[in-house]
């Protein structure tokens, strides 16, 4: 199944949504996708993923790849389906975002 | 802003793909700015040839010839560019010669992983059945050093405080009543580490975790049909690479992230992790067996060869690594630094270390460099070294181990002389006594730290087993009980197997109670095997490497079936910690160092200060003084009697004008047989205790 990325950045939040699988094949181009937002001075950057049913290391590497572009950023995982929280806890990722079932309000940037 | 480095332009293009010279070092793939870099050794090679892949495709995308002026020395070193590293599979073909007699096995038809690669795929997923049809079965891929380890690092316990849980990470969690989300794999792990903390434990030895092929030498049991694996993975295929079936996420190639992840919070909750290492032989065998990597690559450097060509099996699987060889030799340098410094390994356990003290052609060196180098090597200078002191040529080294001033070993000698003693032999008191000091007569020069004191592991016997059988089960090997060792100096308590009979249950819980309780008062470094603390059992099986089913692992569910036990274990395990006057760097002198006027360790028997080291003897006590620990704490007094009924025991003095509570004593149910420091009863008669026949009593000073 393809992955249908949308991005957007309002002030200091970067917003991608991604339906589909994230494979290795896919992750270039989210790669490519955050690259591009964090040339912005983001403070958080929102995953909405709750349509996307696979997420590869590729993908994973991603979220360590903005964490290191920017050691301050929060991320949120939005919506995540069942096998990728699996994957985000077994591997340790977990700790290392905020996983939640709505967007975060304007109070989690602070 | 840096300029881009010129190093990292392309020189060259071959069917699209951009490279150019690479670095000799590190060997390896490792990712550098814009591409890869690839490096090789092969010192008898005439040619090299990198094969990429797009990961689980078998055709390659390219092959890409390195151009002889890529060759420096003996390594073979290239940069590709623009490469998806995620996706990236690879390996080389070598052009060399192929003469056996001359120790060459050269082929250029084959595709050869990488003995460095960081991740090998081909087994993502733990017993999902290969395609035998597939031309070549291992590919490196690349790994990521992006792991967030936050604050830690190698725990660097002191090596006296130890207590060493022995494990299988699949067997650990596989069965069903271990309740986990991820049966069998590093997350499983995880999920028990409460269990692990409870039990008391601060350091797991995982069998082998280095990639490995768990179908070589598969079989079906010619009678029931089950598959025979190569379950407990004594046959490295990739040194550097974690095993991926053995993690949950080994489907994504996430292995890497889920040990280490495993690793990070083991420590976080004061878990050390110790690797079991097999340095001895590879997974490719002898002339029969497969060419994976080594024997292709330059088999004449890391094979033992006899002088036409044939393969030495000095670790009865085949093949010998050339670990004295310094290419071979580097690279074990190379791999236990990597798992130290990437994967903050606390310390490793050499499987047949004796191996390592063989020169090039097989005899024991006095002066082995690689044990040497292990024992100098800066980045390994805090690890644990541990070696099983003995290999399959019959080089046995416990004792006499090249040590350094380092090198700790497994105590054979303790585990005979222990299970001799346990089931009553007679002749083996003055042996106990060394025992259970550190065996000074082994360790003098090293201290008793260098004695690695266990009575099961995971080669034999289980502890219930070891007092449930007097021979050995194996018939489920399919190797017509042929195999494992007959040499058990076990006892059944009167009947072979399980039984329903409740003295001869009884007489096995109460056994397995003394072998326990002899292991935590023993000065060294205790051991034990997972499950063994609620009598798991192999059905009498002593050799159980081929069973990825209930024979191999552990039974939950034993732990309400045996809750005494797993009680007596933990408590064991915390009176151990509880008491420094147990552990110490150093061997027990003799005398009173500290003016309390009484010397550190003093022998007695049935009469005080009187041992009885007499040939029919089974009766031994000791008292050791409290005010010579090092820190504060109580005398300790622990009575031996596995004579067949019980008896009298005239007690030194408590000391200090302190009395004696009563600690352990096996021969009593639970809840008695083991007190909390608070909860200890005195005894009423201060200066003779009985202890009930085959039993064990423990008692502790204190202020009445």
């Amino acid at each position: 199944m393809p992955l249908d990325i949308k991005s957007s950045v309002e002030g200091t939040t970067g917003r991608l949504k991604l339906a589909g699988e994230l494979d290795g094949a896919s992750a270039p181009a989210v790669r490519t996708e955050v690259e591009k937002m964090l040339t912005n001075k983001l403070d958080r950057l929102v995953l909405l993923v709750e349509e996307l049913s696979f997420m590869a290391s590729a993908g994973l590497r991603i979220i360590i790849f903005a964490k290191q572009r920017q050691p301050q950023l929060k991320i949120y995982v939005v919506k995540p389906q069942e096998p990728i929280v699996e994957t985000l806890k077994k591997t340790g990722f977990y700790d290392a975002v905020y996983v939640q079932d709505s967007e975060p309000g304007e109070a989690a940037a602070q | 802003m840096m300029e881009p480095r010129i190093d990292y332009y392309p020189t060259h293009e071959y069917q699209g793909f951009k490279f150019r010279r690479g670095h000799t070092l590190p060997f390896g793939a490792t990712v550098v700015p814009s591409g890869v870099n690839f490096s090789l050794f092969s010192s008898a090679a005439t040619g090299c040839t990198l094969v990429l892949f797009r990961k689980h495709e078998e055709e390659p995308m390219v092959e890409i010839e390195f151009p002889q002026e890529f060759r420096i020395g003996d390594v073979y070193s290239m940069i590709v560019f623009d490469l998806d590293v995620e996706e990236l599979e690879y390996g080389y073909r070598m052009d060399g010669p192929w003469n056996p007699s001359a120790g060459h096995r050269f082929d250029r038809t084959k595709v050869l992983c990488d003995p460095y690669a960081r991740v090998v795929g081909g087994r993502d997923i733990w017993r999902e059945e290969p395609d035998w049809e597939k031309r070549q079965h291992h590919r490196g891929r690349l790994a990521f050093n992006d792991f967030d380890w936050e604050h830690d690092r190698p725990l660097e316990i002191p090596t006296e405080d130890l207590v060493i849980y022995e494990t299988h990470v699949r067997g650990f969690t596989a069965h069903p009543s271990s309740g986990v989300s991820a049966p069998g794999t590093y997350a499983g792990i995880r999920e028990k580490i409460p269990y692990l903390k409870e039990l008391g434990v601060n350091c797991i030895e995982l069998l082998p975790i280095f990639e490995f092929d768990e179908w070589e030498n598969s079989r079906k049991h010619p009678d029931t049909g089950e598959w025979l694996l190569n379950y407990w993975g004594y046959s490295t295929l990739g040194f550097f690479a974690p095993k991926a079936g053995f993690a949950a996420t080994g489907r994504f190639g996430m292995q890497v992230d889920e040990l280490k992840t495993l690793i990070k919070e083991l420590h976080q909750a004061g878990i050390e992790v110790m690797l079991d290492v097999v340095f001895n032989h590879t997974a490719e065998g002898d002339h029969r067996g497969p060419v994976i990597s080594y024997r292709g690559l330059d088999n004449k450097t890391y094979y033992i060869l006899t002088p036409d060509g044939w393969y030495y099996n000095f670790s009865g699987c085949g093949n010998t690594l050339n670990c004295n060889h310094p290419v071979v030799r580097n690279m074990v340098l190379d791999c236990l630094r990597y798992w130290a410094a990437e994967y903050h390994v606390d310390g490793f356990r050499f499987d047949l270390a004796s191996i390592l003290g063989r020169d090039q052609n097989g005899a024991p060196l006095s002066n082995p460099p690689l044990l040497e180098s292990l024992a100098y090597d800066p980045v390994l200078s805090k690890c644990k070294l541990i070696a099983e002191a003995w290999d399959a040529g019959g080089l046995y080294q416990v004792g006499s181990f090249p040590a350094y001033g380092r090198w700790a070993e497994w105590n054979g000698k303790y585990r005979d002389s222990t299970r001799k003693f346990l089931k009553g032999d007679t002749g083996h008191v003055g042996e106990i006594a060394t025992r259970i000091q550190g065996s000074p007569d082994l360790y003098y020069y090293r201290g008793p730290t260098a004695s690695v004191n266990f009575i099961t592991c995971h080669d034999g016997f289980t502890l219930r087993d070891l007092f449930s059988y007097n021979y050995k089960h194996n018939e489920a090997n399919g190797e017509n009980n042929n195999d494992g060792s007959n040499d058990n100096e076990s006892w059944n308590c009167g009947w072979e197997g399980e039984s329903t009979d409740p003295a001869v249950n009884h007489m096995r819980a109460q056994m397995m109670k003394n072998a326990i309780c002899l292991l935590m008062v023993s000065r060294g470094i205790p051991m034990l095997l997972m499950g063994d603390e609620f009598g798991r059992t192999q059905h009498g099986n002593n050799n159980a490497y081929c069973h990825d089913d209930e024979l191999g692992w552990m039974d939950w569910a034993l732990a309400q079936d045996n809750p005494e036990l797993l009680r007596f274990t933990r408590e064991m395990v915390r009176f151990r910690h509880q008491h420094p006057v147990l552990r110490s760097k150093s061997f027990f002198e003799h005398r009173d160092r500290v003016g309390s006027g009484y010397p550190d360790i003093s022998f007695h028997g049935t009469q005080a200060y009187w041992p009885d080291f007499s040939p029919g003897s089974r009766c031994l006590a000791f008292r050791l003084d409290g005010a010579h620990a090092g820190s504060p704490d109580s005398s300790i007094y622990v009575a031996m009697n596995m004579y067949w009924d019980g008896l009298p025991y005239q007690l030194p003095p408590a000391g200090d004008g302190k009395s004696w509570k009563i600690a352990v004593n096996t021969s009593m149910p639970s809840p008695h047989d083991i007190y909390s420091t608070s909860e200890a009863p005195f005894l009423q008669d201060q200066s003779s205790a009985i202890v009930g026949p085959r039993s064990m009593m423990v008692l502790v000073a204190d202020s009445q």
